[in-house]
């Protein structure tokens, strides 16, 4: 702590604090035993008179360092937030009077609580800093688009439109993608029950003639590095130039490929010109251009036409699609339209499992009825080539028996496959063709080219797509300053791509803004620490490197870690990792964990009652006891709870360091792992379940119980179960006995 | 007291507190927008906050919620007003006043939710919060996650001897039993609408006798019951008699797809029934005597959900009848609701009993915008009274289910575009 620096502590007496507990004696501890250069209690901290108390010592008393011993950090945020000083919160309230009975007997075990919560928060200042500005951080506003289709189009007009400049960078000869190609777009606003022109040609002129937005054709990315305010690409054009551009974030809307219906032979694709997928109906009847839609093989009138939904999708076939596109159904609504504006007496028909039309879609599907389109509930088995006809073998499901249609055309509702790039976390070699429930992958190029130690592209998740886990937070994904928008994220239509872009593109100019103000990026928004890190001490390890779960580390070519601050969501994840404890955060580090271990009262000698440090998620589990005091739920008095950032930012040192002190047992709390996993950090609780499976291996060499620490995965709305889950623990420590290492 | 509120044409004004007003509110105000959110119940969270589960993870609403608590508690930008109703809007672009209703609490900012008041209360309400499903304090905190994190008095004891005690409870005199309703103008550039839905009227469908049964309860209403805070103390019961309840129907489009009531498809519906089907293991364990019928259309799980659909396929105890109920009956012995109709796989009727009957109701707009906005000053709304994207609405965006029946993750997705289309306008605004 600097030499100028002054701290304060605050007691306060309201919500019954006062009553249940000796406050006088908290000054005491905060004053002498802590040494706390001011300390006072107050009726009424929360209210005018204690903040302004509180502020008035900051302004005129040189206060740097402000201890409030209160509510829970969760409570009165807003009051106790004094910007210019760093703050630590000893939960007195949430933590110790609403979660112990009131009774006369156990006067005595909440007041070492609470004196336990003010050396802690005490401890836990002396290793805090109101955090400066980064220096290093990059302040380039400009947005660098991917993908020149409806998606990307969209992002980059949204970012125009509010002022920034954009970078397009498309692959192709000119922009619209593939749905530049449709001959009509699906409904998106009233009339549903009428598809639109697709509008693609205006939107393109926007483009062109924006004076925000410069476009790049026939160019794809060469090499990205840098992190949000500071990225540097290297566009490369098919001509062999490559210019170096600088952005401050990337948007990645780089769309879908068609399912290759050539996987279908089954269905009759490839056996016959007039098996068509959807993409060539469309262009058959953008090309007919009015004169009327024809069969591809002699031209020959269509008079009837069959379209097979869930082609190749929905089915757990080898080389199928498992999951469902979502759009399809309306494409070939749209396309039996097509049929019948041309000749009403054109037998259409749609053979479909379940009829997808979310939303006002079902006017789109009501439409169709009304124009004799027929919608016949059953499953395709077989398209086979009947004379100049196709014969179409289904299993009607009305009428439970297997049916045969002859149709001049058929078009076969295939779905998109997202152009994710690379899989970074696919295994090397022998996996590739393997992907569950999926598609046979052939090689791909990298879409990004991200220079990041952790791979090229942004991380797949289900299915291929680069989607967040996230139903709260869609935009998140593992590359900070980096958003993926459109079908790359999940199958999409038009419309749905266009939103998903404007709210990319607004991600995307958050993120732009908060690198250039040095603030971090969901979830911890607005953070301004970053972590720093000793170089004397690394030993090159890379497990920060390697354990980063936004990829936000590289190393340089001596193996030292790189820490690109911008990227990082300031988790704590390295910190967990590094075995060495060189790598802080001016909020959060080693000690301000540590020392907090370390200034927990715990007798010398053995008695009957075990000691029970709790390292609980800040997110979930330390709002569940909140909330479970808040009920008056009450648990064990002799746990001493500590917020953290997450599982993963547990360094193992805290674990020893509790046993070391006495401590008979360490209970990490934290989100659910695995593949529906909800840390918002991705891994930390994944993380700490390895880590501290190590663990057991060092308790065993010290001939300590393994039960002496334990992982759990608690939900925030664990409200009744929490309390439980202390005592049991503490039940469970009682029948091991008192950790042998207390005293020495 | 606030009569005034420091607003300017570059303040982005956000009607509606839910999830999608929680986000445009923050998206906006994190990339350094002025933005006032108002909400008119007097907590944020919504929809949501009365959500047991979110599909497809079966994660727990309050999570991604303290994450954007934390996220407005640390944002000077971001103001927020409960208890606040739009009444008025005028203006355009970069330029629009709104006149906003504000509901007295009777319980000022000195409240630190420490509950004296609750203590001194006898008179219980309806539990909004519960759908009125299990009454509540009359001086209540309106959820464990409420924010602000701050009692109501509820109007029925202003007045009496009651709101007095508790005003005489109260440590830190945070009662104000003189609050009254104020009218409030604020100045804004561009106005979101993130004013949600709200479930169609089950009683409105007349065939399945939601106002006559007992034990036919509307899909909203099961999710408080899962809630162990919720009317039943987290169990799956016969409202009825307490009895278990495991043998369950979810009646699918109960007043979507049909154009005696509501004509769309509300999109969610489907995913929310196979949820609430896998509350049936999680209740009464995976091996149980327990039975869900999803009485279905079409299920309409697209894109990914796709996966749960097959995982919720898998479980013996889950039954699909492709089929749209006629009605529901009473079984004179048992007292059970009865579902009639015709399996369309195969054209059997069918008569089934089941413990309770679930509807899964569809979704309409939570605010008629008719009546708020100026005459002549149109925000192109569908026939469902959802609001579209047009040039038209110049500086009013809808966000969320306002502009379509979407699930949280779509309406995060479309309450973020909102949030950049205001954004345009504002910084037009600024540039000029």
């Amino acid at each position: 702590m600097p030499a100028e620096s002054k701290t304060a502590t605050y007691i306060c007496r309201g919500c019954t604090l006062g009553e249940r507990l000796d406050t006088d004696h908290l000054v005491q501890v905060a004053q002498s035993e802590c040494g706390s250069h001011l300390a006072k209690s107050h009726d009424y901290l929360c209210g005018r008179h204690g903040v302004e108390l509180i502020q008035n010592d900051i302004d005129n008393e040189g206060v740097t360092h402000v201890v409030i011993g209160a509510c829970s950090r969760r409570s009165k945020t807003e009051a106790f937030g004094f910007g210019t000083v760093a703050v630590a919160r000893a939960n007195l309230r949430e933590g110790v009077i609403w979660s112990q009975p009131d009774l006369a007997e156990t006067r005595e075990a909440t007041q070492e609580m609470a004196d336990d919560y003010v050396r802690m928060a005490c401890a836990e200042i002396k290793f805090m800093q109101q955090p400066a500005v980064n220096r290093e951080r990059g302040a380039n506003r400009r947005i660098l688009v991917v993908g020149g289709g409806v998606s990307g189009i969209s992002a980059a007009l949204g970012a125009a439109r509010a002022g920034y400049e954009v970078l397009l960078v498309e692959k192709t000869d000119a922009l619209g993608g593939w749905a530049s190609t449709f001959h009509r777009k699906l409904p998106d606003r009233e009339p549903y029950a009428r598809f639109r022109e697709n509008g693609m040609d205006d939107l393109i002129n926007q483009v062109e003639t924006s004076t925000h937005i410069t476009v790049f054709l026939n160019a794809t990315l060469s090499r990205t590095s840098g992190a949000p305010g500071q990225f540097s690409v290297d566009i490369a054009t098919r001509g062999g130039t490559a210019s170096t551009e600088n952005v401050g974030a990337i948007i990645q809307a780089t769309g879908f490929s068609r399912y290759d219906a050539r996987q279908l032979p089954e269905l009759g694709y490839g056996k016959s010109a007039d098996v068509v997928d959807q993409a060539q109906l469309e262009e058959m009847a953008r090309k007919s251009n009015g004169r009327g839609l024809v069969r591809p093989s002699d031209g020959g009138a269509v008079e009837s036409v069959v379209f097979v939904q869930c082609a190749g999708q929905r089915s757990d076939k080898p080389g199928h699609l498992s999951y469902c596109s979502g759009y399809c159904c309306n494409v070939s609504i749209k396309q039996a339209m097509y049929f019948k504006d041309q000749n009403p007496q054109t037998d259409t028909n749609i053979v479909y499992t379940d009829l997808r039309a979310p939303g006002n879609g079902e006017d789109f599907y009501r439409a169709a009825q009304l124009k004799g389109v027929a919608f016949t509930n059953g499953s395709v088995d077989q398209v086979t080539v009947d004379g100049d006809r196709l014969a179409i073998q289904f299993r009607d499901e009305i009428l439970d028996r297997e049916e045969v249609i002859h149709a001049d055309l058929v078009v076969l509702a295939t779905g998109q496959v997202p152009n994710s790039g690379i899989d970074i976390s696919a295994e090397p070699a022998g996996e590739a063709g393997s992907v569950h429930g999926g598609q046979a992958r052939v090689p791909v190029d990298s879409i990004l080219n991200l220079d990041y130690r952790q791979g090229p592209d942004i991380p797949h998740l289900k299915h291929g797509f680069s989607d967040s886990h996230f139903i709260c937070f869609p935009y998140e994904t593992q590359r900070t300053g980096i958003y993926a928008c459109g079908p790359v994220r999940r199958p999409m239509d038009i419309a749905q791509s266009v939103e998903d872009a404007t709210g990319a593109a607004m991600k995307a100019i958050q993120a732009v803004e908060g690198a250039a103000s040095g603030r971090a990026a969901h979830p911890r928004s607005g953070d301004l620490s970053y972590p720093s890190f000793r170089r004397e001490g690394c030993t090159q390890c890379k497990r920060c490197t390697v354990e980063c779960p936004f990829g936000a580390i590289d190393e340089d070519e001596n193996r030292y870690p790189v820490f690109n601050e911008s990227r990082c969501r300031r988790c704590g994840t390295c910190m967990g990792a590094c075995p060495v404890r060189v790598i802080s955060f001016e909020n959060y580090s080693v000690d301000s964990v540590g020392q907090q271990i370390k200034a927990i009262a715990i007798p010398d000698e053995f008695e009957d009652k075990s000691r029970i440090l709790i390292l609980a998620c800040e997110n979930d589990a330390y709002p569940a006891m909140d909330m479970a005091a808040q009920n008056r739920f009450e648990y064990n008095a002799f746990v001493r709870v500590i917020p953290i950032r997450c599982l993963g930012s547990v360094n193992q040192i805290w674990v020893t360091d509790a046993l070391n002190a006495g401590f008979d047992g360490v209970m990490l709390m934290g989100c659910k792992k695995g593949e529906d996993y909800q840390c918002h950090f991705v891994r930390g609780s994944e993380l700490a379940h390895e880590r501290m499976g190590k663990i057991a291996d060092t308790l065993s060499q010290l001939q300590l119980e393994t039960e002496r620490v334990e992982v759990h995965e608690v939900e925030i709305t664990d409200i009744h179960r929490v309390p439980q889950l202390i005592n049991d623990y503490a039940a469970t420590v009682d029948g091991i006995g008192p950790n042998p290492f207390r005293g020495f | 007291m606030m009569t005034e509120m420091v607003a300017s044409n570059e303040t982005i004004l956000v009607i509606g507190g839910g999830i999608s007003g929680m986000t445009a509110a923050l998206e906006a105000a994190e990339c350094g927008k002025e933005v006032i959110l108002i909400e008119k119940n007097p907590s944020l969270g919504g929809r949501i906050s009365q959500l047991y589960k979110y599909f497809p993870k079966l994660c727990r609403p309050s999570c991604g919620q303290e994450i954007n608590l934390r996220r407005i508690k640390a944002n000077r930008r971001l103001r927020v007003i409960t208890m606040a109703e739009i009444v008025k809007l005028s203006g355009s672009a970069g330029d629009y006043a709104a006149t906003i209703h504000i509901h007295p609490r009777y319980v000022n900012e000195n409240c630190t939710a420490c509950g004296a008041c609750a203590d001194a209360v006898v008179s219980e309400i309806r539990d909004p919060h519960n759908y009125g499903m299990s009454p509540v304090k009359a001086a209540y905190l309106p959820n464990n996650m409420a924010y602000p994190q701050r009692y109501v008095l509820d109007p029925s004891i202003i007045g009496t001897e009651e709101a007095e005690n508790a005003r005489a409870a109260c440590p830190v005199d945070a009662i104000d039993l003189d609050q009254k309703a104020q009218t409030i103008h604020i100045r804004c550039g561009a106005v979101i609408f993130a004013t949600g839905w709200r479930p169609y009227d089950a009683s409105r469908i007349e065939p399945y006798g939601y106002d006559r049964y007992p034990d036919v309860v509307t899909s909203a209403e099961l999710e408080r019951m899962m809630d162990p805070f919720g009317p039943t103390g987290g169990k799956l019961v016969r409202p009825s008699n307490g009895e278990d309840a495991r043998n369950i129907a979810f009646i699918q489009c109960a007043g979507s797809r049909d154009r005696n009531h509501l004509p769309h498809c509300s999109r969610i519906c489907c995913m929310a029934s196979l949820k609430q089907s896998t509350y049936l293991s999680e209740q009464f364990g995976e091996d149980a005597d327990a039975s869900a019928t999803i009485y279905y259309i079409d299920i309409r799980t697209i894109d990914r959900f796709e996966d749960f659909e097959q995982k919720v396929r898998q479980d013996r105890k889950v039954r699909f009848v492709k089929s749209k109920v006629a009605s529901i009956a009473q079984d004179p012995e048992s007292g059970k609701p009865v579902c009639r109709g015709v399996d369309t796989h195969g054209y059997d009727r069918y008569e089934n009993v089941h413990d309770l009957v679930v509807l899964a109701v569809g979704m309409e707009p939570g605010l008629d915008l008719g009546s708020i906005l100026d005459t002549g000053h149109g925000v192109a709304l569908d026939t469902g009274g959802f609001i579209e994207l047009d040039d038209a609405n110049d500086g009013v965006f809808g966000a969320g289910c306002a502009t379509n029946p979407l699930d949280v993750n779509r309406s995060v997705q479309s309450a973020t575009a909102a949030a950049l289309r205001a954004i345009q306008v504002v910084n037009r605004v600024s540039a000029s």
